[in-house]
């Protein structure tokens, strides 16, 4: 595509990603952020990391249906990135607001609270993908290296939705839409994968029976 | 003005729900700008400060009396945040769904039946229950299990007051509280997966404790529907969700009445849910609480032991394994 095109893309991309942010920075310096001012940046925070995480597992399987769409390949790195960026503002947001800077109180949390410990698992685990976005790291590794530590990202997602469901309260259902839709994100890579391959042998010249 | 019979309103009269939606956000946004100068000038409630609420949203006044039993000492939680930020599952699960939802309530008539264990079975009619005993200012401390609180002007009397007049037998030990509940007014009750009607449960002595309170109004008015109108217990020594909304029925039994969160999750919602900084949550610590309403960084306190009602009702669990009945 066009270079302009892309930039432009990218851009919008950028600023969609940065909306959350913004709107609690409005929020906050307009005291718009609710009555539980904490809950709301918690959950805001978390929200933007499962969505912007779902976003960017939804690029392959799109690019495996439509090969028209590969260029969104670029878009996967800032996706992934923007993730990590909001995952770290929700683990802060524990750190600072529900723990207080107190390391017993996180350690308790870490220890007795499966929802933080999963939570934080998935955190720890898009760590090393963050650190290894960059162009430097790709080569350093290389492709096929590269490509099988950022599996990881699957991992990390079923963490995120896992910490979801672990928070809510016994009866309550509002994980159920992103599991769904991170469930068919999961079954399309092998469906597609599946796909391609029995439309390989399909166009393999028959065997000549005699 | 002394309350009474809440008068028809025409459906030509009710706000279209755009125009309310429209309106009542752009008071909360005012109130939210309003509330800082607010609280700067020292006014507990928004409404000494801004003008008197339409006829849309007015909720009738009820001739109150101070109470000895009240809480001091503490900043009352706006007006605005204690009927828009509510757990009323029945109308959605989502903290501002019930004040949008629970329109339909259907308040008048309203009846609660008295059942089981008492001399003789009876209706009392809400307008009967609000002219039994005086209705006193009571502020409470209102302590989630989610850990945020609040502090709460109710309006009401005793509980204890509307047992006697109930007349249990001895061989009563628990009171059952059961929620009004129908289908087809609150609509999202299906989205969860709890077994409706709502029912908690107190021990008698809990219940005939003074602080045990048969509300029906905040903030010297009426009950809005999404606070639990047109009556409700509080019972500020235990987790919120022990304060019963919307109660069609009390029911005296001499076992321990099933309870609608107990039977969702019994690791983490006990009978008796005392406010208990030293007894954890399965999935979160109970030794902090946000307060409602303040800036994100002033929110987090320490939980008091009983919300800090020790001194009235810690003599009930004396020699009780509070980690094991919790």
């Amino acid at each position: 595509m066009k270079r302009s095109t892309l930039v432009l893309l990218k851009t919008l991309t950028w600023l969609a990603c940065l909306y959350p942010l913004g709107w609690l920075v409005w929020a906050a310096a307009t005291s718009n952020l609710g009555a539980d001012q904490t809950h709301t940046i918690t959950f805001c925070t978390g929200l933007a990391t499962l969505r912007i995480l779902t976003l960017s597992l939804a690029i392959t399987p799109l690019r495996r249906l439509w090969p028209r769409l590969n260029w969104l390949v670029k878009f996967r790195r800032l996706l992934g990135l923007f993730a990590f960026f909001y995952a770290t503002l929700h683990l802060f947001t524990w750190v600072a607001l529900y723990a207080g800077f107190d390391a017993n109180s996180m350690a308790a949390d870490f220890a007795k609270r499966r929802f933080i410990t999963v939570g934080i698992l998935a955190w720890v685990l898009l760590l090393p993908l963050a650190a290894t976005s960059t162009n430097w790291a790709i080569r350093k590794l290389g492709g096929k290296r590269w490509s099988r530590l950022h599996k990881l990202v699957y991992v990390a997602a079923v963490c995120g939705i896992v910490h979801y469901w672990w928070q809510v309260k016994p009866g309550v259902l509002t994980p159920v839409t992103m599991t769904v839709i991170l469930g068919v994100l999961f079954l399309a890579r092998p469906l597609l994968a599946w796909r391609q391959r029995s439309k390989a042998s399909a166009s393999r010249p028959a065997a000549v029976i005699g | 003005m002394l309350i009474g019979k809440l008068p028809d309103i025409a459906s030509s009269e009710i706000t279209p729900r755009d125009a309310y939606d429209d309106y009542f956000n752009r008071r909360r946004f005012l109130r939210g700008a309003v509330a800082a100068g607010a609280v700067a000038l020292g006014a507990d409630r928004i409404a000494d400060v801004i003008s008197p609420r339409t006829a849309a949203l007015a909720a009738t006044k009820l001739q109150t009396v101070p109470s000895r039993l009240t809480t001091t000492g503490e900043q009352l939680t706006s007006y605005q945040d204690v009927t828009t930020y509510n757990n009323f599952y029945e109308f959605g699960v989502e903290k501002d769904q019930p004040a949008k939802n629970a329109g339909g309530l259907p308040i008048r008539p309203w009846t609660v039946k008295i059942e089981g264990k008492v001399k003789t079975p009876k209706t009392f009619d809400i307008d009967a229950l609000l002219k039994l005993r005086p209705l006193e200012d009571r502020v409470y401390r209102h302590r989630c299990v989610e850990a945020w609180s609040m502090v709460i002007p109710w309006v009401g009397y005793s509980l204890a007051e509307f047992i006697k007049q109930c007349d249990p037998l001895p061989s009563a030990k628990f009171v059952q509280f059961l929620s009004y509940y129908d289908h087809k007014v609150e609509k999202w009750a299906g989205e969860t997966t709890i077994y409706w009607p709502y029912s908690e449960g107190l021990r008698m002595d809990e219940a005939m404790n003074p602080l045990a309170l048969l509300a029906f109004g905040l903030y010297g008015e009426v009950l809005p529907n999404q606070n639990g109108a047109p009556v409700r217990i509080v019972v500020p020594w235990k987790y919120g969700f022990k304060s019963a909304k919307s109660i069609v029925a009390v029911r005296f039994l001499d076992k321990m009445p099933p309870t609608t969160w107990n039977e969702q999750g019994p690791s983490e919602y006990g009978f008796y849910s005392n406010v208990n900084p030293n007894v954890d949550h399965p999935r979160w610590s109970q030794k902090t609480e946000r307060r409602i309403g303040l800036p994100f960084y002033a929110q987090r306190r320490t939980t008091l032991m009983f919300n800090g009602y020790a001194d009235q009702v810690a003599s009930m669990y004396n020699g009780m394994d509070l980690k094991r009945n919790f």
